[in-house]
């Protein structure tokens, strides 16, 4: 590889953004700040991500060094990144919390652990047969990016700890 | 020399079978102690009526029970109740065996999980040697094994070490039942102890692994109980483990070694997979360097199967 990061190419990242005013200009920035070249963005208005957000399409040329700084500094900046080049949130994190969740505001819960950049929420299953007072279970399956199922248990400890929930985790066999 | 010569200490249900068994593999009971009384007899104590006078009258003899540690023998089986923090009087039953040059066999899981650096440097010190294979699995030979593969070829052992936990887990997933009635059941079969805190806390599970972890380190760290993260399986309801079958998973108490850490804690894993075994049974997995992943699984309490691994034990020190 040369100095500069090697050959110039092109790299698609996928996004996902709020339906608000500026949200795409916000999420442009960071690419051209970068030194990216945009090539194209494909907004895909009337197409939701399983949130609700919508998913952009942004085709960039540049070095693959260059490429890795864009991509941090995309997700510094906040925005959700589902797909950048050839990663891809494709390994999957099932957890089973127990404890008060309804008190505890279930959707609260959810909402922290999407704002973590490392995962996102495919499926969730309640079972709280005896109501809101007892203690009920809820199994999560996440997508996490390749290499950071550890990233999305340590938040996800953290959020459970902050609520008194227990957190059943799977036990990853290579882990060790 | 091949059969040996044994002063027993405890007479618990380990303990009891010890003495029951030993004329099986070719040892000799010579005296037999439990926390008020004992019995020596160098031509071998007539353990039919020791075992019975304990029943009957919950002594084994008419001695003191130190007479038993002073007398002659070849090993000594440590088999008295666990205890934690200074492991005593187990510890110091010990470290007089290894004073006195002699063998010494434990069932007893407080010395080698609370003080094991002590109890190795008193060894190093003696022509005595210690083994506790009964410590950790019962029946099931996991120590023997990494003592065989070499513990530097071992990476990790992880797995199953408590009957009753595992018992009351695999019953809740079976029958959709809740942890309050799965116990009592388990207390009904004599599963569970009255007072089931050890197991269902994952105490005893994670002093297993503690020693695993010690054996594991080689000398390189000490672990006790206190380094162990544990978690047990009182908060689990019926429903997340019907969340987790629902899925194609259970939920197991698993306990993790290696030699930078332990924990216990309920995890989930395939339902099909190795780690899901149901009952009472135990299994651990090692990670080798060489041969990738062993599975040895067995029934991992009671009397006779801990007492075949202590004399199993003592079998290898005399041969």
């Amino acid at each position: 590889m040369s100095e500069t990061g090697g050959e110039v190419q092109t790299h698609t990242v996928r996004l996902e953004l709020v339906d608000e005013p500026g949200e795409l200009l916000r999420a442009l920035e960071p690419i051209s700040e970068a030194g990216g070249n945009l090539l194209s963005i494909y907004h895909e208005r009337g197409n939701l991500t399983p949130r609700g957000h919508i998913p952009v399409e942004v085709d960039i040329s540049c070095a693959p060094a260059r490429f890795e700084t864009i991509v941090e500094a995309l997700r510094e900046s906040g925005v959700n990144i589902i797909q950048a080049g050839s990663e891809r949130y494709d390994e999957e994190l099932v957890v089973i919390l127990v404890g008060h969740l309804v008190d505890t505001d279930l959707s609260d819960t959810l909402r922290q652990i999407e704002s973590c950049s490392d995962a996102s929420l495919t499926d969730l299953s309640l079972s709280a047969p005896k109501g809101r007072d007892e203690t009920s279970s809820a199994r999560i399956r996440l997508k996490t990016r390749s290499g950071t199922n550890g990233n999305a248990l340590s938040k996800l400890r953290e959020i459970a700890a902050d609520k008194e929930l227990q957190v059943v985790e799977p036990l990853t066999e290579a882990s060790q | 020399m091949s059969g040996a010569q044994l002063c027993v200490l405890g007479v618990g249900a380990v303990g009891r079978s010890v003495v029951e068994l030993a004329d099986e593999y070719g040892h000799t009971v010579t005296a037999v102690a439990d926390s008020s009384s004992s019995v020596v007899d160098p031509e071998g104590v007539d353990t039919e009526a020791v075992l019975q006078r304990k029943a009957d009258e919950g002594v084994v003899g008419d001695d003191d029970p130190d007479d038993a540690l002073g007398s002659p023998y070849d090993v000594l089986v440590e088999a008295t109740p666990t205890t934690l923090g200074d492991a005593e009087p187990g510890f110091s039953h010990v470290k007089q065996g290894l004073q006195r040059d002699k063998h010494v066999v434990l069932a007893n899981k407080g010395p080698v999980a609370e003080r094991y650096g002590e109890l190795r440097a008193l060894e190093a010190e003696s022509e005595g040697t210690i083994r506790f294979e009964a410590t950790v699995g019962g029946a099931i030979p996991i120590l023997s094994t990494i003592e065989d593969f070499g513990a530097t070829h071992i990476t990790a052992a992880r797995g199953v070490l408590n009957g009753t936990a595992n018992f009351i887990l695999s019953r809740m997933a079976a029958e959709g039942l809740d942890y309050e009635h799965v116990l009592a059941e388990a207390q009904d079969l004599g599963v569970a102890e009255a007072d089931p805190t050890f197991d269902v806390e994952g105490i005893d599970a994670a002093l297993k692994f503690v020693i695993l972890s010690n054996v594991l380190a080689d000398g390189e760290t000490e672990f006790t109980l206190e380094d162990a993260a544990v978690d047990g399986i009182t908060d689990i309801p019926g429903t997340a483990l019907e969340l987790a079958a629902e899925d194609g998973r259970t939920i197991r108490l698993i306990g993790e070694s290696t030699p930078e850490g332990v924990s216990v804690a309920p995890r989930l894993v395939p339902d099909d997979g190795p780690l899901s075994v149901t009952g009472t049974l135990n299994i651990v997995q090692l990670e080798t360097t060489h041969a990738g992943r062993l599975n040895i699984s067995g029934r991992g309490a009671g009397g006779p199967e801990t007492a075949t691994a202590v004399l199993s034990d003592v079998s290898r020190l005399v041969e």
